[in-house]
């Protein structure tokens, strides 16, 4: 008797499983599933921006929404900020992208560009300020909504200022002012550090146009940053370091490095943002405040501006685009951010922040909205990270001492000449 | 990624058995070939859907420009072209070379010493042995923060040791010697990481070395004892030779795991500063993930692949002149 399973159906097995691994991965490939089990409406949100502290607050805002649309099932995906975009981009190449992804300005145009977003239609613009909503548009067609914003401001630590018998800052310090102060506070014997400003990309456009300098030419198809206000800039960064700042060998770039070292009132001074706020003030025994970022030949603020876009990709866009709304102008997504100060909503009406500015701590909320009248928006091009990483890696040259300020620039802004070129 | 493979030394290809019936018509071999096949498929269907389906994928990749999100576009050898001119290519091929010709010779000089000393009538040598094949075993994760942390530059633990004595000797002849900046100073992120890798992977080659001691004849080294070779001559003459193929085995399988250096670059130095210590892998990393360009980054895999297969098939040839396949 022969059996029937022989070796020429033997030989088959591995292709057949091979296929169905194949299938398998296509089958995934297609999940952005459109209804789940229930028959409901599935849309899937993945975000960085509620990791690390405010996931409750998200899903406070995701079961408002489907109360009011019962129809639909909001699943949430949330992803640290250091692994989002890698996350992204991976689901995106493996066609496993949610319906709603989080985005913040910087990299908004590289994927409108790309074609990965579905163009938003018949936006009710009326709750938005009109400046943030701008600008998730590209050429002419709204592709993201903002969901929040958030700005740089000057934290001091009130009881180091009162020992070292210092006056507070205020919002009409300039860098000279904050150079002494800094100074004085210093005490590295004790531990204790004047200022904190990282030596990166994401301050030094800031200061560069602090500085009276500009990031790129006028029509944005070179560099322009290599100037004598550049090198001023520069070397505001990178003389902190190592004098009235702790250096990149001492830990300064380990993450939460400056927050601990603000937390455990060995700080002066710290350049950092909003969203610093509910985690300081949950810290027992610490003075704080706030002021606008000191200027230099004028006063300049950052401006991050974060956004939600609907992908291409996405089988539900328009529950995708009402989910959206909802998540970013909505009363109850308002009411939630300001409530436990998860940056500030991207609304036109100012009355609507009154509830955050009457929160404490910082006494100082007003400096918030001060530096809103002055605004350094992120330098942007599509290759984006790659001109982030030059500039990083040129300026801590700089502050390492291994170039000159002035070589280090030139050398950046060859590199960013070549990725724009 | 560098994880050793853990194949024994002069692993032959496993021969055809012999047919054991006289006829050997077509049909009977095929039968034969079906089962093997089925017997083989828990290792081949991992092998073609995760290996070589993704090689074949990649090298197509590579004739394209993609950035993950927008659709490929076809740019023939462009990719490659592209890369074999740049200097940052250059730079991290560079610096791979660099981190091989460091760690090899200390690897393997490291790791036939302490088979010499564990091979003996030693106290304790088991717990010595299963010791040092400890971190072989660690994740590099964890291996690569503990070395972050001991060569810490301002309070690591080998700084905190180093420095008084270097003040020690400034003092005796008036120099002006501070402890290196390890991962913070270009020149040292290198040496740090060749530091850290070999003394993970010293267990291995020991375990290795160890196996083609032990394979050694006793009566080989006690007829030239007899004849009056000294403790030196008896390793030069007898010992390393009969070695030979675990040495070749080490240093085939240490070499591939250097030009796939990762791990430990991208814990402990992220490549920096200033891209002092970025390596090929790491390269192949930042362009997929971080820049958006998976057909430079493809490419670039491939260029490492036929590097990797050139050295290896030099190996191979160059073995028949030294190895000795007694």
């Amino acid at each position: 008797m022969t059996s029937r399973f022989n070796g020429r159906t033997a030989a088959l097995v591995p292709l057949a499983l091979v296929g169905v691994t194949v299938l398998a991965g296509c089958a995934q490939g297609s999940a952005t599933t459109t209804t789940g089990a229930d028959g409901k409406t599935v849309v899937r949100y993945m975000n960085f921006t509620s990791n690390d502290g405010h996931e409750k607050d998200l899903d406070t805002i995701v079961a408002a929404y489907e109360k009011e649309n019962p129809d639909v099932d909001v699943q949430v995906e949330t992803i640290p900020y250091a692994d989002y975009f890698t996350k992204l981009q991976t689901a995106f190449a493996g066609k496993t992208v949610a319906d709603v992804v989080d985005l913040n300005y910087e990299n908004f145009v590289s994927y409108a560009e790309s074609g990965a977003l579905a163009p938003l239609e018949d936006v009710d613009a009326a709750p938005y300020k009109d400046t943030l909503l701008e600008s998730f548009t590209h050429d002419g067609t709204q592709y993201g909504l903002p969901s929040s914003y958030s700005n740089v401001v000057l934290y001091y630590n009130k009881a180091l200022f009162d020992a070292a018998g210092l006056e507070y800052p205020t919002a009409d310090w300039t860098w000279a002012d904050e150079q002494a102060a800094a100074t004085a506070l210093t005490d590295t014997a004790a531990g204790v550090y004047g200022d904190f400003q990282p030596v990166t990309f994401h301050e030094f456009y800031k200061v560069l146009d602090q500085a009276g300098g500009q990031f790129f030419t006028e029509d944005g198809s070179a560099s322009a940053f290599d100037s004598p206000e550049g090198v001023k800039a520069a070397t505001w960064l990178v003389t902190k370091p190592g004098t009235v700042m702790p250096t990149e060998a001492d830990g300064s770039s380990t993450p939460d490095f400056d927050k601990d070292l603000f937390s455990a009132g060995k700080l002066g001074m710290w350049h950092s943002g909003i969203w610093m706020f509910d985690a300081l003030s949950q810290v027992e025994g610490l003075d704080w405040d706030i002021v606008v970022e000191p200027g230099d030949a004028s006063k300049a603020s950052a401006l991050f501006t974060n956004g939600v876009a609907v992908t291409a990709a996405s089988k539900e866009k328009e529950a995708a685009q009402d989910f959206a709304e909802f998540l970013t102008v909505s009363p109850t997504a308002v009411d939630t951010r300001l409530a436990s100060s998860w940056e500030l909503p991207p609304v036109a009406d100012e009355e609507a922040l009154a509830p955050y500015l009457e929160q404490t701590p910082p006494t100082n909320r007003q400096a918030v909205l001060d530096a809103l009248d002055t605004v350094a928006l992120p330098p942007v091009l599509a290759a984006q990270q790659e001109m982030q990483d030059a500039i990083n890696e040129e300026l801590s040259n700089a502050a390492a001492g291994r170039k000159t300020v002035e070589q280090a620039l030139t050398d950046a802004a060859a590199r960013v000449d070549q990725l724009l070129g | 990624m560098s994880v050793p493979a853990t194949a024994p030394p002069r692993a032959a290809a496993p021969k055809r058995p012999t047919p054991q019936r006289r006829s050997t018509s077509s049909r009977s071999r095929w039968r034969n070939r079906g089962w093997v096949l089925f017997f083989l498929l828990p290792s081949a269907v991992p092998l073609v859907v995760f290996t070589l389906a993704p090689m074949v994928n990649s090298l197509w990749v590579s004739l394209h420009d993609w950035n993950l999100v927008s659709p490929m576009k076809w740019v023939g050898l462009d990719n490659y072209a592209d890369l074999l001119t740049s200097d940052d290519t250059w730079r991290v091929l560079g610096n791979t070379l660099f981190y091989i010709l460091g760690y090899l010779p200390l690897v393997y000089v490291g790791g036939l010493g302490l088979a010499m000393l564990l091979n003996r009538a030693l106290k304790g040598r088991t717990f010595f042995r299963a010791a040092y094949f400890l971190p072989v075993i660690t994740s590099w994760v964890v291996v690569a923060l503990v070395w972050q942390w001991l060569l810490n530059p301002s309070n690591g633990l080998v700084n905190q040791l180093v420095q008084p004595v270097l003040d020690g000797l400034n003092g005796l002849f008036g120099t002006d010697m501070t402890a290196p900046g390890w991962w913070t100073d270009p020149q040292w992120a290198m040496p740090s990481v060749i530091l850290a890798s070999a003394w993970k992977d010293l267990g291995f080659v020991m375990v290795i070395l160890l196996a083609g001691l032990q394979a050694i004849p006793g009566d080989v080294l006690e007829a030239a004892r007899v004849d009056g070779a000294g403790a030196w001559k008896r390793f030069w003459h007898i010992t390393f030779p009969l070695l030979s193929p675990s040495t070749f085995f080490v240093l085939v399988i240490s070499l591939i795991n250097g030009f796939q250096v990762f791990d430990q670059v991208y814990v402990m130095t992220g490549g920096g500063p200033s891209g002092a210590s970025q390596v090929v892998v790491g390269q192949i990393y930042d362009l997929t993930f971080r820049y958006g360009r998976a057909g430079d980054a493809s490419a670039l895999s491939w260029i490492l692949f036929v590097l990797i297969l050139i050295v290896t098939a030099l190996q191979m040839r160059g073995q028949r002149r030294w190895v000795n396949h007694a």
